[in-house]
């Protein structure tokens, strides 16, 4: 009985620990898919890199781990912005069919180039000791990363709160997600608010994406594809367009993935498809997701 | 203020708005008045360059044919959308501080003043502005577009869904604004309360301009009482 509420408790922290990772990178879909409709195939490949950025500021530079994770969100960011530049932003006017190909063209030339000049193999990500410092409180069992993780995430998470509600950049990106004109009638530049929002979007993907290195110390080309896919799953679980909404998504799925391993093990080997089978009762059943948005509606 | 000249509008094949000149001249307010179709808020777009257009239209001096919506959002221009357009999913204070985007140093100044002038907002200014009533909303529409304090300000049928009586509170308040030294092109298809209080009036008619004048003369011309002013 003990050790059942011990490896519940066990099994909690990991979930929280997973569910903090699909959590961040949800957040950047979600955000662009309110301002630009579009769901950015290419946001999981942004996050690869990320994690790439920080491998090679730690293995190549020599950074530490906090100075390459810096790198990494400036990193991706820059990366998310200029996709936006040069890939999204002449296609503002255009069918938003073709807005999805790019992204999914994207997508391909960010795996295939990082294939190309660094192979697939997947690399050894180093990391720091203190996270892999193990803690253990009454026979709960855990590791440092595994606390960090989600109290970066609630801090992340607090802060992109603040700027959505509290600054006027947030509130601008807000507005857009209702009515692109009337945020012009402002004064306001919309394009600049849309790459601000992939600015943001793509600088949590990274620290999502370093995370997921910490937790499995390793690093790979596609290690973006499967991540994005539950990511971008856990966003319309949520509510596609609301932050709080992919926050709870993410948790969902994380916790949902823990539970089927640590507890049905016979299933455990379906625990990816978990994510997908939620995708698609929640299509079927409420398709704007639980903190959904419709957007259909409140559209002018 | 503000100059145009041979002002086309179109959306692709469809002329909207087929040559026409205007001016409004600094401190007043000017009406452009026209039933359903007429070409009154494509002529608004045109200002802003938010449509396809030809034409000159020149502000304060120069030539806007090169700026974006925004920059001369910036630079002097404010519009009272048509319907309002307020953030519904943003609360009225929100609203108010993306009126003010580009002009941080005057925005808690400015929002007293819109609360002085509309106190009925005011009481919501925690709402969201999609629960504001229309008259509300279109309360809340100016004031919006007061904070960036504009040169001109442009409003667009800001009498459109409203009671007579809600109508009646916004037209004094536009009246006031004229005194407090804001130029202003009005937008009607409520030809009489738009007569009522502006200097100088044009009629738009598919897109051509078929009358014009003095406001006070307008009201008393027969053509005007039979047409848009009901008998
Ligand atoms: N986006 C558009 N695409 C095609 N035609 C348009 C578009 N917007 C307006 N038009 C056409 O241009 C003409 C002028 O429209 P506009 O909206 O400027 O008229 P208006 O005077 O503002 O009318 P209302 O009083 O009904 O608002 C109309 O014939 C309208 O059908
Ligand atoms: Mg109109």
């Amino acid at each position: 009985m003990l050790m059942d509420s011990l490896e519940f408790i066990q099994q909690m922290i990991n979930g929280f620990s997973l569910g903090s990772m699909y959590a961040l990178i949800a957040i950047g879909y979600t955000m662009v898919y309110g301002v630009l409709r579009l769901i950015n195939f290419a946001h999981g490949d942004i996050m690869m890199v990320g994690a790439f950025l920080g491998y090679f500021g730690m293995a190549v530079l020599g950074l530490p781990f906090v100075a390459a994770t810096f790198l990494a969100v400036v990193g991706s960011s820059l990366l998310g912005m200029l996709t936006d530049k040069i890939a999204y932003k002449p296609l503002r006017n255009a069918p938003k069919i073709s807005l999805l190909i790019t992204a999914i063209g994207i997508s391909f030339f960010l795996e295939n180039t990082f294939n190309v000049f660094f192979g697939g193999t997947p690399r050894p990500f180093n990391v720091p000791e203190y996270m892999e410092y193990i803690i253990n409180v009454g026979g709960i069992i855990f590791s440092v990363a595994s606390l960090i993780v989600p109290i970066v995430t609630l801090l992340l998470l607090a802060i992109i709160l603040w700027v959505l509600y509290k600054t006027k950049y947030g509130m601008a990106i807000r507005a857009l997600a209702f009515d692109v004109n009337t945020v012009n009638l402002m004064g306001i530049d919309a394009n600049r608010i849309i790459m601000l929002v992939f600015g943001m979007g793509s600088a949590l993907a990274a620290i999502g994406g370093i995370f997921w290195a910490v937790n499995y110390p390793s690093v790979e080309p596609m290690m973006g594809v499967l991540i994005g896919l539950k990511a971008f799953a856990a966003a319309v679980v949520g509510g596609i367009g609301s932050v709080g909404g992919a926050v709870i998504g993410g948790f969902i799925i994380g916790f949902t993935e823990v539970v089927v391993v640590a507890f049905l093990p016979e299933y455990s080997g379906y625990k990816d498809a978990f994510a997908f089978v939620l995708l698609i009762l929640v299509l079927l059943f409420k398709p704007t997701g639980i903190l959904g948005i419709n957007f259909d509606k409140s559209r002018f | 203020m503000i100059r145009v000249n041979n002002l086309h509008v179109y959306y692709g094949l469809i002329e909207a708005v087929k040559g026409i000149d205007f001016k409004v001249q600094e401190g007043q307010i000017v009406s452009l008045i026209g039933s359903n179709g007429a070409g009154k808020t494509s002529t608004l777009e045109a200002l802003l360059n938010s449509v396809k257009k030809t034409g000159e239209v020149n502000f304060s001096g120069y030539d806007t044919i090169n700026h974006k919506t925004h920059t001369l959002v910036q630079r002097g221009f404010s519009l009272v959308p048509e319907g309002r357009r307020v953030f519904i999913n943003l609360t009225v204070e929100d609203n108010l501080r993306m009126g003010a985007f580009n002009n941080d140093e005057n925005y808690e100044r400015l929002k007293d003043a819109m609360y002085e002038l509309f106190p009925r907002i005011k009481e919501k200014r925690l709402q969201m502005a999609g629960t504001l009533s229309g008259g509300e909303q279109q309360m809340l529409a100016i004031s919006r577009a007061l904070m960036s304090e504009p040169k001109l300000l442009m409003l667009d049928e800001p009498s459109l869904g409203l009671a007579p009586k809600i109508v009646g509170e916004v037209f004094e308040t536009i009246a006031k604004l004229k005194k407090e030294g804001i130029t202003i092109l009005l937008v009607e298809q409520n030809a009489f309360v738009a007569l009522k209080i502006s200097d100088y009036a044009y009629v738009l008619e598919n897109g051509k301009i078929v009358m014009q004048g003095v406001s006070k003369d307008m009201i008393g011309n027969d053509e005007i009482r039979k047409k848009y002013l009901g008998g």
